[in-house]
């Protein structure tokens, strides 16, 4: 008996991806096949294949050829950035999916934390849905009697215990669920992000139980974006890179190379040239104008400016270039259509090449990440000239204000600040006022 | 280190597996809460709430008795009609929610499929389950209307539970089928309501099996519902129609559906996570 706690031996695994359909030449071929695909589905189906694998052949490996151990009593970090396979692999190990090549061996009792809350049904009570969701974590119910009071205290829901989680706040829908999730005792535990849930008070409170459960020496996987996290919790990550374990090691160092990867990216994305297209109109680049403070961000109470330049290759009337920006969320923040911050644009535009500098006022950003969509599109039927569906990034952070000196978390989408004229009457003065 | 540690293996698996019912087995709990949860919410927001589970069997009671009974003047062996359908009908009840439960159960549960680990084969097996309490509620409603005429079953009585097992057997059997097959083709989701309509006057529900004469009559056992029906008027309302033959071949196939069922919803569970 080693004190290995989790072995992979060539781990990989491919999905199917659908690609583009073909389109039909006739149709007698498009009735043919709309008769005979079933068929030819359903064969495939037999042979234990995912659906539609035989038309469209297209396949990724989403994870390949990824070896590593991991010892019994050690906390390990896995770090890449969206698409690189972490959550693949922590599905894998945890058997909700199966690899497709190479093995894997796991030596104790999994739990595995992917999301928290699944399977909470939103007309049962909070009480009833620590059962259940207890239940499907895989948790015994003699154990969960045993942990229900310090589930609920840790939650901080006593009073609405017997009330439907559908009449929760989202605070608390989440801090029940995580609490559930927190008072899972395997040997091993397989965590998904799952700390960057709840209010920044509460997410200081899960971190604290991670490293509770990490002090307990168990063996944890954990996967996040939150590097501080990650720091704080464990001493080797592994880097994952578009399906490989790109480097192992020493915690620092790992993220050191996570941002490396990252800036590689990020300084091709402060200026980015397009490709010439076969349209009437199109953008040919575009540029962030304002360089960024330290660390490659803006400080979110300067302006931003970025410019675009396009091309109008004939006279073209009513035609626009819409100008997105989203964060990392994918809300739609800003969207602009040019003619609408000056209506000049309404005329027909004469052919020649047209630099926009646009400004991002200060105090509209808050703190996060944010790209920039342009596109030029025909208001006559809203069609599309060019979308180069390529983006500028740029990261936008706080400083130095009240808020993050304090502390406190941002927790709104727009950073305007609001007015504020106070007077203060103090107490004994009211009667003599008025 | 202790020798006991569980040591779990994770690769690729090909062809058919094993049913893993140990397995099955140690997730038991899970099995009880997600049946639990499902007799709990199944009537929620409803203004009739567990009523329904009567309502339904009852009023096609009704509408039989009218049209069948009164009308086309079906026999049906000698018993009041109504009883005689409604005897029928409160197993084709469970029979036929459980199948149409099952068969999404694995689509409406997507989300736990892709993020948590257990055996796929607890969720249709407790939306099958889950149905028993209706069953229960519309059994009672049998029970006044035996009274009502005057009808006091035979001993044959204690054969109720296994008919009971054997219209969960077939109900399942199905549904494993079917949901596994749903999580591949949404088209199953369209096709259950017409299935079990066409399978409720492919059973003898409506009019009774010894229309048939006796091949053809112990034959009509292949529709496993044949046999619960049957066994159901034998063992309650104390028709000597000797039901047995049916009975078996209907256990037969029910059976056989159950193993098949499972097995093909084993092999095609390895995509489950990654198709929902």
């Amino acid at each position: 008996m080693s004190d290995i706690a989790i072995r992979l031996d060539g781990l990989g695994k491919q999905y199917r991806i659908g690609g583009q359909q073909e389109g039909y030449r006739t149709i007698r071929e498009a009735m043919t096949n709309a008769f005979v695909s079933p068929f030819r589905r359903a064969r495939g189906l037999l042979r234990g294949q995912p659906y539609g694998v035989a038309e469209l052949d297209e396949t990724i490996w989403a994870l390949r050829q990824v070896s590593f151990q991991i010892k019994r009593g050690e906390v390990v970090g896995i770090i890449g950035r969206n698409g690189a396979g972490k959550t693949t692999l922590l599905k894998i190990l945890s058997r909700i999916t199966e690899p497709t090549e190479g093995q894997a061996e796991i030596y104790g009792r999994v739990g595995s934390l992917l999301e928290v809350g699944t399977g909470f049904h939103p007309e049962l009570t909070g009480r009833e849905n620590i059962y259940l969701n207890g239940a499907i974590l895989g948790m015994r119910k003699s154990e969960i009697d045993y942990k229900f009071d310090e589930i609920v205290t840790f939650a901080e829901i006593e009073k609405f215990l017997d009330t439907p989680v559908k009449h929760y706040s989202s605070g608390m829908y989440v801090r029940l669920a995580f609490s559930v999730a927190a008072h899972l005792e395997p040997e091993i535990l397989l965590v998904d992000e799952v700390l960057a849930v709840g209010d920044w008070g509460f997410q200081k409170k899960c971190l604290g139980k991670m490293q509770d459960v990490v002090h307990e020496g168990r063996t944890v996987l954990f996967v996040s974006h939150n590097m501080s996290a990650i720091r704080s919790l464990c001493k080797r990550a592994i880097l994952l890179e578009q399906g490989t374990r790109t480097f192992d090691g020493e915690t620092l160092t790992a993220i050191a190379a996570y941002r490396s990867s990252m800036e590689s990216d990020r300084t091709s994305r402060d200026s980015l040239q397009f490709k010439p297209v076969d349209s009437k109109a199109q953008i040919m680049a575009i540029r962030l104008l304002t360089k960024p403070q330290e660390h490659e961000s803006f400080d979110y109470t300067k302006p931003i400016s970025f410019e675009i330049t396009s091309e109008m290759r004939s006279e073209i009337s009513s035609i626009y270039l819409g100008i997105t920006i989203y964060n990392e969320y994918e809300d739609r923040l800003i969207f602009w259509r040019d003619f609408e911050l000056m209506p000049e644009l309404l005329e027909p535009r004469i052919p020649g090449l047209y630099v926009y500098e646009v400004t991002i006022p200060g105090h509209t950003l808050p703190p996060g990440y944010y790209r920039i969509d342009v596109a030029l599109v025909e208001l006559a039927g809203l069609t599309l000239l060019h979308w180069p569906q390529e983006f500028l990034t740029f990261e936008v952070s706080d400083y130095d204000s009240v808020r993050i000196l304090r502390g406190l978390p941002w927790k709104s989408l727009s950073a305007t600040p609001l007015g504020l004229n106070i007077q203060i009457i103090p107490k004994g003065c009211r009667q003599s006022i008025s | 280190m202790p020798f006991d540690v569980p040591v779990i293996v994770v690769k690729p698996s090909r062809g058919w597996v094993s049913l893993k019912l140990n397995e099955l087995w140690h997730y038991r709990e899970l099995l009880y809460f997600l049946t639990w949860r499902d007799i709990k919410v199944r009537y929620k927001q409803t203004v009739l709430g567990a009523a329904w589970a009567i309502i339904q069997p009852f009023f096609t009671m009704l509408v039989f008795s009218l049209f069948f009974g009164r009308l086309a003047k079906i026999p049906s062996d000698g018993i009041p009609y109504p009883i005689f359908a409604y005897a029928a009908l409160v197993p084709w009840a469970f029979f036929s929610n459980g199948l149409s439960q099952s068969s999404n159960s694995l689509v409406d549960n997507a989300n736990m499929l892709k993020k948590v680990y257990f055996p796929r084969l607890v969720v249709p097996l407790s939306s099958v389950i889950s149905g028993v309490v209706d069953f229960i509620l519309a059994f009672t409603v049998l029970l006044g209307m035996m009274l009502f005429y005057g009808i006091y079953p035979t001993i044959n009585v204690i054969w109720l539970p296994f008919l009971l097992l054997l219209t969960l057997t077939t109900s399942l059997g199905v549904g494993l089928w079917l949901s596994a097959m749903n999580v591949q083709f949404r088209d199953v989701r369209y096709t259950v309501p017409f299935l079990t309509q066409f399978w409720l006057f492919a059973t003898p529900i409506a009019y009774p099996s010894s229309l048939l004469s006796d091949p053809w009559r112990t034959l009509y056992g292949i529709n496993p519902m044949v046999g619960v029906v049957e066994g159901f008027r034998w063992a309650l309302l104390g028709r000597d129609t000797a039901p047995g033959p049916i009975i078996l071949v209907s256990s037969l196939v029910a059976l056989a559906l159950l193993v098949g069922g499972a097995f093909f919803f084993r092999r095609l569970e390895r995509s489950f996570a990654d198709v929902v």
